[in-house]
C-alpha cells in the first residue's frame, strides 16, 4: 500500500473515532458518573493518538495526547467533571476535527493549539501549568524507580482487599533487540491480559517511542501469582530479564489516614472499571466491513448495465432463433441480474444516521450559544439513503435546524410566558415512503407569522399587496423559499443572512428533491424534505419525438393524456389547452429540440400530451408516442456539453442506444 | 533527440495527428444520439461502453464540407483532464513518431489556426498537429 492509501484510511477512521469521541462526550455530558463512557473515549482518542503518531502529524497526536490525559485522570475519577472542563475537550475535538480536515484537504495538520493545549494542561494540575518547562527535566531524572503517589497507593490498597496483589515488575530487553517499542508493546498486551498497569517508568507515550535503555518498569494490579506474571512476560521473545516484586502491603500501611480519604475518592475501584471495560466491549460487536471507494461501484454498475444492454440482444437471439435452451438460459440470466442489481443499489445505500449524527453537538453548542434549553430527538436514523444524496443533505439540514433553534423556538423565558415547557424540542424524523425518502426538521416553537411573512414579502417585492390577499397558508409559508426573504427581526450569528432557505431549496431540488413547510402559530413549524432514494436510478417515462427517443423523469409528471387537435386554441400565441379547468400552455418537443421529421409522418387527429410540474405551474409537453415507463440509470453528459437546454443528462436504453432525460422545470418559468 | 508519437488520421486527403497520450482508444462509427440544441459541430453521444460520450465531427468543426461516413470512418477516442470526447474523422491511418525538431508553428496557415499545434514533417509528409485543448472549448454556441 502507498502512503497515500493510508492516508485515506487514517482520515476515514479518525472520523470515525472522533464522531464516537462526540457521541459518548454528549452522552458523557447527560450522565457524568459513568466511567466507561469515559473509557470509551479514553479508547478512541488512544486509537487516535497512536493513528496519528503513525503517520507523522506531531500536532495531531500531542494534542489527542493533552487530552487523553485529561481523560485519563477522569477515568481514574481524580478529576470530576465539570462543564468547564467538557467544554475545554469539546474545543479540544473541533480543533483535532480541524485538522484532519486540514490534513484531508492535503495540508500537514497544523494548528495553533497553545491555548488548548495550556487550558489540558491547566486542567490536570493548576500548579503545573507554572512550571511545565520543569516538568519535563523532572521527567527525564527521574530513576527506574516507580515512585507511587498517595492515590495509587489508595487503589493498591483498595485491589488488595479485592484479593489483588500489586506488583512492580522490571523488564530489561535484549540489547540486540532492533524494535524495542514493539517488544513493550508485547509486554503491556501480556501485562493488560493478567491485570490493570497503573504506572510505568517511563511512562507509556515514551516507552511507545522506544525513549528507554532496555529496561523499564511496571506497577501492575493482578490477582495472578508473581511466577506466572514472570513466566507469560519471558515468553514474549527478547526479553532477557523480568523481576518482578510484590509490592502494596507494606507500603500501603504508610498513613492510613489519609488513604482512607482518597479511597473514598477513587471510588469507583479500578476494579470494577476493568469490568465495565469489558462489558462496553461485549456490547458493540464490530460488524464485518470494508470501506469500497464509490467510484468503485460506480463503476461496478457501469459495467452491469453493459451487461444488461448485452442480455437484452441475447434475448433478441433467443426470440428470433427459437432455441428453448438459449430462452432458458437467458431468463435464469434475467433473474440473476436482477438480483444483482438490487445487490449493486443497495451498496450504495447508507443511513442517514451518517448525516444525523453530527446535530447533537451541533445542538448543544447553538442552544448554549443562544442561551436556550433545547431538546433533540432523532427517529429513523437508520433509513438508508443513496450515498451521493447523503454527502449533499448535510448543508441543507444544518440550515434548517439552526433555524428551527434560531426563529422557530422562542426563547426560554418567552415560552415559560407562554405555558410552554421550559425546554423545547426539535425532532429530526426520517422515513421511507414509497419511492422517496422523507427527512422532517420539526420544533414546538412559535411557528410562522402569516401577516409578518406577508408583509415582509411585499416590503421585498416578492409578492404584490393584490396577490397576498388570496394567498392560501401554504402559499404563504412557501414565500420563506424566495431569494432574499429573513423574517428574523435580528440578524444573529446562526441564520438570518437572508440567503438561507432559497439555498435549501434550491440545493434539494437539484437532488430531485422538493421542500414544503406548514406550521401553526404558537405550536411550531414542520419542513419536510422530500428526496429520491436514489440519484443514480430514477423512473422515467420513454417518449418518442419523431425518430427520437426520450425520457422523462417521473417526479415531474403530473399526467399524460390525449387530446384531439382541434381542442388546442392559441391565445397571445401562445398554444394552450383546457384541462381540468385549468389553462396549460404546451411545448411542442419536436420544434424546442428542432428534431427532424420523420419521413413517412402524417398528419394527426390526436396529440399526446405529457403534463408536467414545477411547484404549481404546470405545462403540457407534445410528443409523439409513449413507449412506457422504465427504471433508468441516469448517466452525466460529461463535462464537454454543458448547459444544454431543458436536458438534464442522458440513459442509456436495453438495445445499447442513448436517450437524453428532459428536464421538464426549464420549460416552466 | 526528443521525439513523441502521434495517432494520425486523414481529412478527405489532408493529414492531421493528435498527440497519443491524450487518445484513449478509436472505435467504428455507431449509433449516435442527437443532442438538440448544442453547436452543429457536436453530431450528438455515444454509449461508449457504458460511458455516455459526445462525439464532434471534426469535418464541422473545422468547416470543411461534411461528406457521409463511409466504412473507414473512426471516432478517436479523446480525453484530456475531466473531458471526455470523440472526434470523427474520415480514416485513421498511423501511429508516427515525430521528432520534436521537426515541428514548424502553423502560423503560415490560414483560417482556424487556432486549433493548430504545428505541422510535422515526416520523410516528405505534413502532418498537422491538432491542439485538443482548444478543439475541446466549446465557445461558439
Amino acid at each position: 500500500m502507498e502512503y497515500n492509501d493510508f492516508l485515506e484510511m487514517f482520515i476515514e477512521e479518525s472520523k470515525d473515532h472522533l464522531q464516537n469521541i462526540n457521541d459518548e462526550l454528549l452522552k458523557l455530558e447527560a450522565d457524568p458518573d459513568n466511567t466507561s463512557i469515559v473509557n470509551e473515549i479514553f479508547r478512541s482518542a488512544h486509537t487516535l493518538k497512536g493513528m496519528a503518531a503513525t503517520m507523522g502529524f506531531e500536532d495531531l497526536a500531542s494534542l489527542t495526547h493533552d487530552m487523553e490525559n485529561v481523560l485519563d485522570l477522569l477515568r481514574n475519577s481524580k478529576l470530576t467533571i465539570t462543564s468547564e472542563i467538557m467544554d475545554i475537550i469539546f474545543t479540544c475535538v473541533d480543533f483535532i476535527e480541524k485538522m484532519v480536515t486540514n490534513i484531508e484537504q492535503g495540508g500537514n495538520g497544523k494548528e495553533n493549539v497553545t491555548d488548548i493545549v495550556f487550558q489540558l494542561k491547566k486542567i490536570q494540575d493548576p500548579s503545573l501549568a507554572m512550571n511545565l518547562e520543569n516538568q519535563a527535566i523532572n521527567e527525564t531524572a527521574a530513576t527506574a524507580q516507580l515512585v507511587m503517589d498517595e492515590f495509587q497507593l489508595s487503589v493498591i490498597n483498595e485491589a488488595i482487599k479485592f484479593g489483588n496483589h500489586a506488583y512492580q515488575i522490571s523488564v530489561t530487553l535484549d540489547e540486540q533487540c532492533v524494535m524495542k517499542a514493539v517488544r513493550a508493546y508485547m509486554v503491556f498486551q501480556v501485562l493488560e491480559e493478567l491485570g490493570e498497569v497503573l504506572q510505568t517508568n517511563p511512562p507509556v507515550e515514551q516507552i511507545e517511542e522506544e525513549g528507554f535503555n532496555d529496561t523499564f518498569s511496571i506497577l501492575l494490579l493482578s490477582p495472578q501469582e508473581a511466577q506466572d506474571i514472570q513466566k507469560q512476560l519471558l515468553n514474549v521473545s527478547e526479553v532477557k530479564q523480568v523481576l518482578v516484586v510484590e509490592q502494596g502491603n507494606q507500603q500501603g500501611k504508610i498513613d492510613e489516614e489519609v488513604l482512607v480519604k482518597e479511597v473514598e475518592k477513587a471510588d469507583p475501584t479500578p476494579k470494577q472499571n476493568g469490568n465495565e471495560e469489558s462489558d462496553s466491549s461485549k456490547k458493540k460487536p464490530r460488524s464485518k466491513s470494508i470501506r469500497v471507494d464509490i467510484d468503485k461501484l460506480d463503476q461496478l454498475m457501469n459495467l452491469f448495465s453493459e451487461l444488461i444492454i448485452d442480455r437484452g440482444r441475447l434475448e433478441q437471439i433467443a426470440q428470433n432463433t427459437h432455441l428453448n435452451e438459449l430462452t432458458e438460459t437467458v431468463e435464469h440470466m434475467t433473474r440473476i441480474s436482477t438480483n444483482l442489481q438490487e445487490l449493486i443499489l443497495n451498496m450504495r445505500m447508507v443511513p442517514v444516521e451518517q448525516v444525523f449524527n453530527r446535530f447533537p453537538r451541533m445542538i448543544r453548542d447553538l442552544a448554549k450559544e443562544l442561551n436556550k434549553k433545547i431538546e433533540l430527538i432523532i427517529e429513523g436514523a437508520e433509513t438508508e439513503l443513496d450515498r451521493t444524496v447523503i454527502d449533499e443533505i448535510g448543508d441543507p439540514l444544518v440550515h434548517l435546524i439552526r433555524n428551527a433553534l434560531d426563529h422557530g423556538l422562542e426563547t426560554t423565558k418567552d415560552r415559560i410566558e407562554c405555558g410552554k415547557p421550559e425546554e423545547g424540542k426539535v425532532v429530526l424524523k426520517a422515513y421511507h415512503s414509497g419511492n422517496h425518502v422523507f427527512i422532517e426538521v420539526k420544533d414546538d416553537g412559535k411557528g410562522i407569522n402569516r401577516e409578518k411573512v406577508l408583509s415582509k414579502g411585499i416590503e421585498r417585492g416578492v409578492v404584490t399587496l393584490e396577490d397576498s390577499q388570496n394567498l392560501t397558508d401554504s402559499q404563504v409559508y412557501s414565500l420563506l423559499f424566495s431569494s432574499g426573504f429573513s423574517t428574523a427581526d435580528k440578524i444573529s450569528d446562526i441564520s438570518g443572512r437572508g440567503v438561507g432557505l432559497d439555498v435549501v431549496k434550491t440545493k434539494i431540488e437539484s437532488l430531485g428533491g422538493a421542500i414544503s413547510v406548514d406550521s401553526t402559530l404558537g405550536q411550531g413549524s414542520i419542513f419536510q424534505i422530500q428526496l429520491p432514494l436514489s440519484l443514480s436510478i430514477i423512473y422515467a417515462m420513454l417518449i418518442k419525438v419523431a425518430n427520437e427517443t426520450y425520457a422523462i423523469p417521473f417526479n415531474s409528471i403530473v399526467e399524460i393524456t390525449n387530446v384531439a387537435r382541434d381542442e388546442v386554441v392559441t391565445l397571445h400565441g401562445q398554444k394552450v389547452i383546457q384541462f381540468r379547468e385549468q389553462v396549460v400552455p404546451l411545448i411542442y418537443l419536436q420544434e424546442v429540440f428542432h428534431v427532424p421529421s420523420a419521413p413517412n409522418e402524417t398528419e394527426v387527429q390526436e396529440l399526446f400530451i405529457v403534463i408536467v410540474r414545477k411547484g404549481d405551474k404546470t405545462v403540457g409537453l407534445v410528443v409523439d408516442s409513449v413507449l412506457g415507463q422504465q427504471e433508468v440509470v441516469l448517466k452525466s453528459l460529461g463535462s464537454y456539453l454543458t448547459n444544454l437546454y431543458a436536458i438534464s443528462g442522458a440513459t442509456i436504453l436495453g438495445n445499447g442506444e442513448v436517450a437524453l432525460i428532459i428536464d421538464s422545470n426549464q420549460f416552466i418559468n | 533527440m526528443e521525439s513523441f508519437k502521434i495517432v494520425a488520421f486523414k481529412l478527405g486527403e489532408e493529414e492531421y495527428g493528435l498527440d497519443i497520450t491524450n487518445v484513449q482508444s478509436i472505435e467504428r462509427i455507431q449509433q449516435i444520439t442527437r443532442v438538440p440544441n448544442a453547436p452543429h459541430y457536436v453530431k450528438g453521444v455515444i454509449n461508449l461502453r457504458g460511458t455516455v460520450t459526445p462525439v464532434i465531427d471534426l469535418r464541422a468543426k473545422l468547416d470543411f464540407d461534411c461528406t457521409d461516413y463511409t466504412k473507414d470512418t473512426r471516432v478517436i477516442i479523446t480525453k484530456n483532464e475531466e473531458i471526455q470526447l470523440g472526434i470523427i474523422v474520415d480514416r485513421t491511418s498511423d501511429v508516427l513518431d515525430i521528432a520534436k525538431e521537426n515541428i514548424e508553428n502553423a502560423t503560415s496557415l490560414s483560417g482556424n489556426t487556432e486549433f493548430f499545434e504545428g505541422i510535422a514533417k515526416l520523410n516528405g509528409r505534413l502532418i498537422i498537429l491538432l491542439n485538443l485543448e482548444e478543439l475541446m472549448k466549446t465557445t461558439n454556441y
